[in-house]
């Protein structure tokens, strides 16, 4: 009853391609973008926003960007984390070096080197899949990783290795406040976000899938391999170091290239296969799963802290819940939380009358 | 409700029911940020349990710091920077005051909240680790690297090794390999040791390991072929005791390593073994239980049951080091109430305890704290107090001192440091603060 399509009657081509072509998708898209852009910044705290929907923003975008290359184009990758280092080494770079440069053009410039990076690095893809590209894809996370740490051009010879990101200024505007950084966030991981929902609907996001649900059958109806798989490795790593960027400025504000250490790109693969693999919506369920639960737990444990259980044992517990959690989850629906959305949606199709 | 809203909801209850709990008395707040997980759990778990039993100490026996009640809450970040920024997030204006002061236990953690503190004007403390040039008060107005840096650790290093050579002048010609954690901590001391092997002549090479640290077997060999006179050993957690293992395989001699304090517990000793003996290490404080203010934490702590961890940890370098850092902490506060009065500090009133924090020996003595905390005198200036640094050795079971305080060179650190945080200072558009002295 509430997510009937029925009388809704595409009368023009314009329609026909509407990137939500009904009205009740249209409108709950515009409404999370309403309450996003305007009610969370009236409601919530400097806390909420800086150290929970900051980060949980840009840990999506950098699930969108793995999903866009996993489940899209079906090339497994254990390299967004180093992808992630990539941009947010190129942002600073750029930064010190040319410092004309508008923070946010750095930030597209950061994602363009990350892209070309993620090319060099998508180039095994070619010959060899699944398993065998994960363990290639190793590679190139563990290569960045030492490239950052041992090559002091990149930390611009800071004894430390750390890198300290600049003030973030446009038109005299430095973006300080919790809420201007949000502001920011937001509107990258939107535009961003609906580019993607764009691309898989259009020919690139088709051929992904193509090559994807059998590459050979794509190459005999036409589509070129090397270009589709390589184009799917850019994309991917665009929206990878985008947010590797927004990671080291917006949020931590230093860095170390340990902050993009392999379990960081292990915990990305487990946002988009928890999240739904192949789906815009799973990257933000995933990473929400995966960043926002354990902050809940521990903030929950502090609440039963104290008399009934010693704070070792709530940090070891919170460990455990997690994993149950993650377990429960996947036991659930191995498609991913994404897939619980569209299951519900269908039963509210025939709520109050299913057949 | 999706999942999501649902969590949102949940966590948003529990924070607020958190907040109303902790501002309904006018009690002083302390953030103790923790780890129990992680690879460096081993070492978090006693530092904090000391810590949280000082306050409990202090608490119990003269309730709280002049009549002002301490509480405290747990927030664990697991050695990473990024939940570390969460939790100081959280916990940066819980309590009626705020946050007194944090205590973050990684220099990592350190770095990451370093343009923050002076934003909140919430001091930070990181004793024995952290930014060396924050050492230059002038330029880090909240950041407190007290008792020692990593930099003068280093020359006191050297000065340990010189004397066991027989003077500094057997120094040029000497092979150091300096075996450090890959991290922004085993990174600190490079600079500061190209300025020593200068001055003194000897030959240093930097020997990475990989954090954990857990595979180091590549890194001894090539120790082996290098065939270094000493080896400093910069390591954290688990790194430590494999490196004192792999030292042993290749058959370095162990009274030839001279570990940083952060390789100097016994959670690096014991599990290493027969191996371990001979091993010599560096420290601030010492271990064992027989300070006034120890025995003081087992009669009204332990006894009514109270202990944050278990009663075998108490005395442990660890242990001991979590109490050293509570009292700098509660100190700092104290100092702080003596100017501003009786109450909750604010964090930027514990900012103005901590820079003119100035313990004296006899304070030092009246207190029970002779052998673990040193005389310090802070300033504007000076951020760190002029701690020494005393070497002990392991003797399978224990420690041996070997030598008392060695003093620190500030000839070769303090320049650096001013240069370094000039550079920092130029770097961020920051003005320097003006200091007497």
């Amino acid at each position: 009853m509430f997510y009937r399509e029925a009388g809704q009657f595409k009368t023009s081509y314009s329609a026909d391609e509407a990137i939500f072509p009904i009205d009740q998708d249209r409108w709950g898209v515009f409404a999370i973008l309403a309450f996003a852009f305007v009610v969370i910044p009236l409601i919530a705290d400097e806390y909420w926003l800086r150290s929970i929907l900051t980060p949980f923003l840009v840990f999506s975008l950098a699930a969108l960007g793995l999903n866009l290359l996993t489940g899209y184009a079906g090339q497994v990758s254990l390299g967004t984390a180093g992808f992630m280092a990539v941009g947010a080494f190129a942002a600073y770079n750029l930064h010190i070096r040319i410092p004309e440069i508008p923070f946010i053009i750095d930030f597209v410039l950061a994602g363009l080197i990350a892209a070309g990076v993620g090319v060099l690095f998508g180039l095994p893809s070619l010959r060899i899949k699944g398993f065998y590209l994960a363990v290639a894809t190793l590679a190139a996370q563990f290569f960045l990783e030492w490239l950052f740490t041992r090559v002091g051009w990149f930390t611009n010879y800071s004894s430390s290795g750390v890198i300290t990101a600049p003030p973030m200024e446009m038109f005299g505007f430095t973006f300080e406040s919790a809420l201007s950084r949000y502001m920011l966030t937001l509107s990258i991981v939107a535009v961003l976000a609906l580019a993607a929902k764009n691309i898989v609907r259009s020919e690139t996001g088709r051929s992904w899938m193509a090559v994807r649900d059998m590459d050979i059958a794509a190459e005999v109806i036409g589509f070129r391999l090397l270009h589709t798989k390589l184009l799917a490795f850019a994309i991917s790593s665009f929206y990878c170091g985008v947010a590797g960027a927004l990671w080291a400025y917006v949020y931590l504000g230093t860095v170390e290239p340990q902050a993009f250490d392999i379990f960081r790109s292990f915990e990305i693969l487990f946002m988009v296969i928890i999240g739904g693999l192949g789906s815009i919506l799973g990257s933000f369920l995933g990473a929400a799963f995966i960043v926002l639960l354990p902050l809940f737990l521990n903030n929950l444990a502090a609440v039963f802290a104290g008399e009934t259980l010693s704070a070792h044992m709530l940090s070891h517990l919170q460990f455990i819940i997690f994993g149950i959690l993650i377990i429960f989850f996947l036991i659930v629906e191995p498609l991913g939380l994404a897939r619980l959305w569209q299951i519900l949606k269908e039963k509210l199709r025939l709520w109050p009358f299913p057949y | 409700m999706s999942l999501k809203s649902q969590a949102l909801a949940v966590t948003s209850a529990a924070v607020v029911s958190v907040g109303l709990a902790w501002s309904a008395s006018a009690d002083q707040f302390i953030p103790v940020t923790t780890y129990d997980t992680g690879p460096y759990a081993v070492n978090g778990q006693p530092f904090m349990d000391g810590f949280v039993d000082y306050l409990a100490l202090l608490n119990a026996r003269d309730g709280g710091i002049n009549g002002v009640k301490l509480q405290w809450e747990e927030c664990e970040t697991g050695y990473k920077p990024d939940r570390f920024v969460e939790c100081y997030e959280r916990m940066k204006n819980s309590g009626p005051t705020g946050a007194a002061v944090f205590n973050p236990l990684g220099t990592g953690l350190t770095y990451a909240v370093i343009d923050r503190a002076p934003v909140d004007k919430v001091p930070v403390i990181s004793m024995g680790y952290g930014r060396t040039d924050a050492t230059d008060g002038r330029v880090f107005p909240y950041i407190f690297p007290l008792v020692t840096n990593y930099w003068s650790q280093s020359t006191a290093k050297i000065k340990f090794i010189g004397q066991q050579m027989g003077g500094m002048d057997k120094l040029g010609g000497l092979k150091i390999a300096n075996v450090h954690h890959d991290s922004a901590y085993g990174k600190e001391t490079i600079p500061v040791l190209a300025k020593q092997s200068e001055k003194y002549g000897f030959e240093v090479t930097h020997f990475p390991v990989t954090h954990p640290g857990l595979d180091q077997k590549a890194t001894w060999l090539q120790i082996r072929q290098y065939k270094p006179d000493w080896v400093i050993l910069r390591g954290w957690g688990v790194m430590n005791q494999t490196a004192i293992k792999e030292a042993a395989r290749i058959g370095f001699a162990r009274d030839r390593m001279v570990g940083v304090w952060w390789s100097c517990a016994e959670q690096d000793t014991v599990p290493a073994g027969a191996a371990a003996k001979g091993y010599i290490c560096a420290g601030f404080h010492g271990a064992g239980t027989d300070y006034g203010v120890v025995q003081d934490v087992l009669k009204h702590v332990y006894e009514a049951g109270k202990g944050a961890g278990p009663k075998e940890a108490v005395g442990t370098i660890m242990w001991n080091r979590g109490v050293v850092n509570a009292i700098l902490s509660t100190e700092g506060i104290r100092t702080a109430m003596g100017k501003f009065g009786n109450k909750a500090m604010t964090g930027e009133q514990v900012q103005w305890g901590l820079e003119n924090l100035d313990l004296s020996t006899d304070y030092i003595e009246q207190n029970g704290w002779t052998g673990l905390v040193p005389a310090l005198k802070i300033s504007c200036f000076d951020h760190e107090g002029g701690g020494g640094v005393k070497f002990q050795q392991w003797n399978g079971s224990g420690w041996d001192q070997l030598t008392d305080f060695i003093e620190t060179d500030q000839s070769i650190v303090r320049p650096m440091i001013e240069e370094s945080a000039a550079k920092y200072a130029a770097e961020k558009g920051i003005t320097p603060r003006d200091c007497p002295g």
